[in-house]
């Protein structure tokens, strides 16, 4: 039995189809029609809400956008489902919404709902609400009348100095119901929460055909654009093993089942130079939801962290809960949509090695938005410098070929060489120009790949090479 | 009758017409109670519609096995194009939208089939699963190779003014261009959906997203096979049209409409994104050029101006749009002596349609191709050429269509934008900037607009309304315009209101219903409230008429004497509350209903002669912006933009700022990211919102600064107000001139950059490596 809060309410799910989507309950089965879908597809925003729950000091909740679209049911077992129709007190709108009114954000209207669960989880947030911060917040929300404007305007009045709103008054009442419904396990049928290695063993072995989940954000893809009925899920999300980071002496090692959201802050501390990367990754709500063992499990020639972990020479840590195995990130990868994991394997962890003083990492994306796009190229390199002279360098490509890749070519004719030189970044254009086969497709077209990866690279000497340290080298919004 | 009361026009302290009005739904909008087809609560037995779509674009069916669908789960009937009772061509002027195939594919996702089933998914899952066998042929993609092919989807349209060839010959300079401008998807974030209930016998009510409820009307019952006063379309609000849902909404009504009667069951059609993405027009594609006669300080002499429109398979509106995009070729400029013509090209794509500019946006590219490219050869700041060649006062002020330029603001405008915006001040800090950086250049420009505002189809320029006053004053106003998030029904509310003199609350804007006002117009052509404001006004006027001469016999006054003001309605020392009046004529029998009449006076157009007024009047605008482009990316950011735009004397300024800013957005997103693809078997490939990237909250410049130019609209307009809907879109022709002013510093602004819109950075980053010829290695 699945148990959450809506709203205020304490739901039980008896029996439901493993595969049904948030947004189709929200909408069918209790009509809250103020939740809409655009594209059911995670892209649009329209279909925002905030789960609300327990912080990590247990003191306190959290309140995280998600796309309902492109979420199981059944995986906000033990939260707080916030709607837009939840907003208002009796006797007047949410701070947030009055914003939209007056600063007159919404023009049809039907992107409206969506922006407002956006801005209210951001009114949460106890974050400094800079431009930025707004467009980070909002950055999953799409809106084809107002150009914006308006909507950053109110989210800046708003959001700037909030007030406690009623859910923060009823923090406490909702902690103590949310801490009843966590106690059940919310399985249900075709549909397994299970919580440590050796559950989830049990689990595969015992349901060989159901699909593991974590975010939902690509599988959701197969319930909503291919119509294909998921008759069994796992859900990685609880298993303990799969959800702790740590910062250990000579790496950071990831739980593959935290999203994006969650392990940002240590990414950033030891590795500051993905920030645009990050922030370009999909969108807020995404983030929050999609995980980094996703992210590489599905094996996505384009996937944007790939490309970094084949840069920084990752390992990833695999499991059937008997024995587990070490692949180097540059091997994990097999062919389109194919990795070295085996049936009954799951990723438990990612572990990125640390930078030395002497390496510097930078990573590029290009795509035709700044935005929640997906990347024509990726381009990852991490160089160690000795003397300006080059001792070490790698680097991850996305959107090159069938698999993200490694130019081993490229990494061979630059080691010992003098990075000042022009000519050591020629050498490298040399090496790079017919090392990749990519290929034309919606994104940008075989020619233009080829160009971009010959210019990324340029662009990376340009930025790293003590003999250019001022050049300005990008137009975009986080440089 | 004597018309005794005239309408208010003066701007009263307390008149709402002028006030930033919030949104009339706005409050139910981001309290998620505002209610959109999707969300009207199902009547019982409500079933499902899907359509199943072709995997080719050209060819013919040789074999269709529905077995599957049919025993698919949950289904419950499935219709080809034999199953439909009366017409099974949707077409809304000329011939060639067959509801469901007949044989003939002409385009890749054309319907083929629909299926009913118990829920959306099942629906859609069947859908799926039809063996299909078409012979195929190979598609025709791009509109060049329909004009050599001479497929058209209706005749070539002329205009002519003076001898263009002689006119070039003799000129100082000739100059050649050609300009590949694609298309867009309207991505309304409301998908394409329509509820069909039945009713009594054959009758049907229509609940539609869509932006001509009377066509969708006529289209049910035509192919209902019966008569247009048994269907009742009902349109509240749309989540977003842009054109989209003026033509494209009536397929979805009309098989929902087949299914509800087949099945005498309520039905609902809710296309999926991509289907919906794949299977409705867009913005028309236009493939354009020109040949160019200008004199040494680089004043257009002469142009030949050929526009090819890729139409898609069928007419649909092509017609009017490929003439619009020839109407605006010159966009603010004298063209002289010109020859323009307009092919309608027929190409194996979803037929394309209305989208907001309606073939005025890819017109008006031409023009400033051209200003562009004479600036580049004769050495001067774009702008200057700019100015030099806009339409002038007393000579140099006919247009290629024969219509004078009067009151022509351009001059003007640009003079004050020039100014507040700083430009000559920011040209001098870019050339800085340009000659201290190798690798990042920054662009500059500053373009006009010049939008002729009615529909060219003369008999569309009229709308109706209907006013009901209730007896405790408050009032329903209804009339033809249908509201898409514009703010139509909020400048109709403030319109009625301050007839009145009555607070805004007490007018209620209803559903736009096609019982309650027949035969309308569509939504369209910015001209929303400009007609129906008019028409609304119309029946204040009469109802009023009434009060007046009830009152004044009350007090044995002047009814022409009397004035509603302050929810009271005065004559000389007389005042009697407006609520009390209403009462009072209540009880004598004093009719409180009225309709209201508008059609657009003026306007004519011989399309044999090509020489008319076709427009009222027009609406300018100017802006500039500012822009960053890298060089080894084509990667661009817009900095800046400044607009100063006209919308005559403002009815609610919030409203026109909205329309002016979100215009503006939207125009560029289709000239930079919003990228239409279609594969070599006619596949749109951009078909969801993976693939195909509108603006997103950080494509907004940094700095938008938006004013009104305070002039009152010259014509006798809805409180000299103008139409504000498509006009913006336009102004984001400075954005890609920017661009192209940034990859042009990079020849010392000696080459004019072939940039093809829009400008991806794939796109920007070919129109680079075309100015610089020393490859890719930058000196740092």
């Amino acid at each position: 039995m699945i148990r959450f809060l809506l709203n205020e309410q304490i739901i039980s799910v008896e029996e439901h189809k493993p595969d049904t989507t948030l947004l189709e309950y929200i909408r069918q089965s209790k009509s809250l029609c103020g939740t809409k879908e655009g594209c059911a597809s995670g892209d649009c925003g329209a279909c925002t809400v905030v789960l609300a729950d327990i912080n990590d000091n247990a003191n306190g909740l959290t309140y995280k956008t998600i796309n309902s679209c492109i979420t199981y049911l059944s995986s906000i077992h033990g939260k707080q489902l916030i709607t837009v129709e939840h907003l208002p007190s009796e006797t007047e709108l949410h701070p947030v919404q009055q914003a939209m009114v007056d600063c007159h954000g919404s023009q049809c209207g039907f992107c409206t709902p969506g922006f407002i669960m956006s801005m209210f989880s951001l009114y949460h947030q106890n974050a400094e609400v800079s431009h930025q911060n707004i467009e980070i917040a909002l950055s999953g929300n799409l809106c084809r009348c107002t150009g914006y404007r308006p909507i950053i305007e109110a989210a800046s009045l708003s959001c700037t100095s909030p007030t406690p709103d009623k859910f923060d008054k009823n923090s406490e009442q909702t902690i103590s119901k949310l801490n009843l419904l966590k106690e059940e396990k919310g399985e249900s049928n075709g549909y397994l929460q299970p919580t440590s290695r050796d559950e989830l063993r049990l689990a595969i072995s015992s349901n060989p055909l159901a699909r593991l989940v974590c975010g939902s954000t690509d599988l959701a893809l197969e319930t909503t654009q291919l119509l294909n009925d998921l008759a069994c899920l796992i859900n990685l999300k609880n298993v303990t093993e799969l959800n702790h980071i740590e910062e250990a002496e000579n790496e950071l090692r990831i739980g593959s089942a935290l999203s994006f959201a969650e392990i940002e802050s240590k990414l950033l501390k030891h590795f500051p130079d993905l920030k645009e990367l990050l922030w370009r990754f999909a969108s807020a709500p995404i983030r929050n939801q999609a995980s980094l063992g996703g992210n590489i499990a599905n094996a996505s020639p384009i996937g944007d962290m790939p490309p970094v972990l084949l840069a920084l020479n990752a390992n990833i840590l695999l499991d059937n809960g008997k024995a587990r195995r070490v692949i180097p990130a540059k091997d994990f990868f097999i062919d389109y949509k194919t990795t070295q994991m085996q049936k009954d394997e799951w990723i438990e962890s990612i572990h990125l090695p640390y930078l030395s003083k002497q390496s510097q990492l930078r990573a590029y994306k290009v795509s035709k938005r700044l935005e929640d796009d997906i990347s024509a190229v990726c381009a990852v390199f991490k160089i160690e410098l000795e003397n300006n002279c080059v001792v070490k360098l790698s680097s991850g490509f996305g959107g090159i070929a069938a698999t993200p890749r490694q130019a081993d070519s490229l990494e061979q004719v630059i080691i010992g060489l003098d990075w000042t030189s022009r000519t050591t970044m020629e050498k490298g254009i040399a090496a790079l120009s017919h090392y990749f086969s990519p290929i034309d497709d919606v994104r940008a077209s075989a020619e233009y790949r080829h160009k971009m990866v010959i210019n990324l690279w340029q662009r990376f000497w340009l930025e790293t090479s003590a003999a250019n340290p001022a050049t300005t080298t990008r137009a975009n919004a986080y440089a | 009758m004597r018309k005794l009361i005239t309408p208010s026009q003066k701007n009263e302290k307390d008149s709402p017409i002028g006030k930033s009005r919030p949104h009339e739904s706005a409050a139910r909008q981001v309290a998620g109670q505002a209610r959109y087809v999707d969300d009207i609560p199902e009547p019982p037995n409500t079933h499902y519609a899907a359509i199943g779509i072709s995997q080719s674009a050209n060819g013919a069916i040789k074999h269709l096995d529905l077995t599957d669908v049919f025993a698919s789960d949950g289904v419950i009937d499935v219709i080809t194009v034999k199953d439909v009772p009366g017409h099974t061509d949707i077409a809304p002027v000329f011939d060639g939208d067959p509801i469901l195939a007949d044989n003939e594919i002409k385009f890749y996702g054309q319907a083929l089939f629909a299926v009913l089933a118990t829920s959306d998914r099942l629906a859609r899952q069947a859908a799926t699963k039809a063996k299909v066998e078409i012979t195929e042929h190979d598609p025709v993609l791009h509109p060049t190779e329909s004009h050599q092919k001479q497929m058209f989807v209706r005749p070539a349209h002329h205009m002519k003014h003076g001898d263009a060839v002689s006119a070039i010959n003799n000129a100082e300079h000739k100059l050649e261009g050609h300009i590949e401008i694609g298309g867009q998807e309207h991505l309304y974030l409301e998908g394409q959906v329509s509820l069909a209930v039945p009713e009594e016998e054959d009758r049907m009510m229509i609940f539609t997203s869509s932006q001509h409820p009377s066509e969708v009307q006529k289209l049910v019952a035509e192919v209902l096979d019966i008569k247009l006063h048994r269907v009742v379309v009902d349109m509240r609000r749309m989540g977003g049209g842009f054109g989209g849902k003026e033509t494209q909404a009536a397929q979805w009504a009309c098989l929902a409409a087949i299914f509800a009667s087949r099945n005498d069951c309520p039905v609902k059609l809710r296309l999926a994104r991509s289907i919906d993405m794949q299977v409705t027009g867009k913005r028309h594609p236009f493939s354009n050029s020109y040949t160019l006669g200008i004199d040494g300080t680089g004043l257009i002499q002469g142009c030949i101006i050929n526009i090819d429109g890729d139409c898609g398979h069928s007419a649909d509106l092509s017609d009017a749009i490929v003439d619009r995009a020839m109407f605006h070729a010159d966009n603010g400029y004298y063209l002289a002596d010109c020859d323009i013509v307009g092919h309608r090209c027929q190409t194996n794509k979803v037929s394309h349609t209305a989208f907001r500019g309606f073939g005025g946006p890819q017109g008006m590219m031409i023009a400033e191709a051209m200003i562009e490219k004479i600036a580049r050869k004769v050495g001067e700041d774009p702008l200057t050429i700019r100015k030099r060649n806009l339409y002038r006062e007393h000579e140099r002020n006919q247009t290629q269509y024969g219509m004078l330029v009067e009151n022509n603001l351009l001059p003007d405008l640009i003079n004050k934008l020039e100014e507040t915006s700083s430009y000559w001040q920011r040209r001098k800090e870019i050339n800085t900037f340009n000659t201290e950086n190798s690798i990042i250049k920054k662009g500059l420009a500053l373009t006009p607009v010049k939008f002729g505002i009615s529909f060219t189809a003369k008999f569309l320029n009229q709308a109706g309304a209907l006013l009901h006053v209730y007896t405790d004053g408050s009032m329903q106003i209804n009339h033809g315009g249908t509201e898409m998030g514009q703010g139509l029904h909020t400048k109709i509310a403030q319109i009625v209101a301050n007839e009145f003199g009555i607070p805004i609350d007490d007018v209620e804007v209803t559903s736009t219903r096609t019982d309650k006002v027949p035969n309308t117009s569509p939504t369209a052509a910015s001209s929303g409230t400009d007609i129906n404001g008019k028409a609304a006004q119309n029946a204040c006027i009469a109802i009023k008429e009434r009060l007046a001469n009830h009152f004044s016999q009350m007090v044995d006054g002047d009814p022409n004497l009397v004035v509603f003001k302050n929810k009271h309605v005065v004559l000389g020392e007389h005042q009697i509350s407006f609520v009390e009046l209403v009462q009072q004529a209540y009880l004598s029998r004093v009719s409180l209903s009225s309709t209201g009449f508008y059609k657009t006076p003026k306007i004519h157009y011989n399309r044999e002669t090509g020489k008319g007024r076709p427009f009222f009047y027009f609406a300018y605008g100017a802006s500039v912006s500012e822009v960053t482009i890298d060089t080894l990316t084509g990667e661009y950011k817009v900095d800046r933009v400044d607009i100063l735009h006209d919308v005559g004397k403002s009815l609610n300024p919030a409203i026109d700022i909205g329309q002016i800013e979100g215009g503006f957005i939207q125009g560029m997103g289709w000239l930079t990211t919003e990228d239409l693809l279609w594969d070599s078997k006619g596949m749109l490939i951009s078909n969801n919102p993976a693939t195909y990237k509108i603006p997103a909250i950080g494509d907004t410049p940094r700095i938008f600064n938006v004013d009104l130019y305070p002039r009152a609209n010259d014509e006798d307009s809805i409180y000299h107000s103008k139409a504000v809907g498509e006009p913006p879109l336009m102004l984001a022709m400075s954005v890609w001139c920017a661009i192209k002013d940034a990859i042009s510093s990079l020849s010392g602004y000696q080459v004019d950059p072939d940039l093809a819109a829009p400008a991806t950075p794939e796109n920007v980053l070919n129109a680079i490596e075309g100015v610089i010829s020393d490859g890719r290695i930058h000196e740092s």
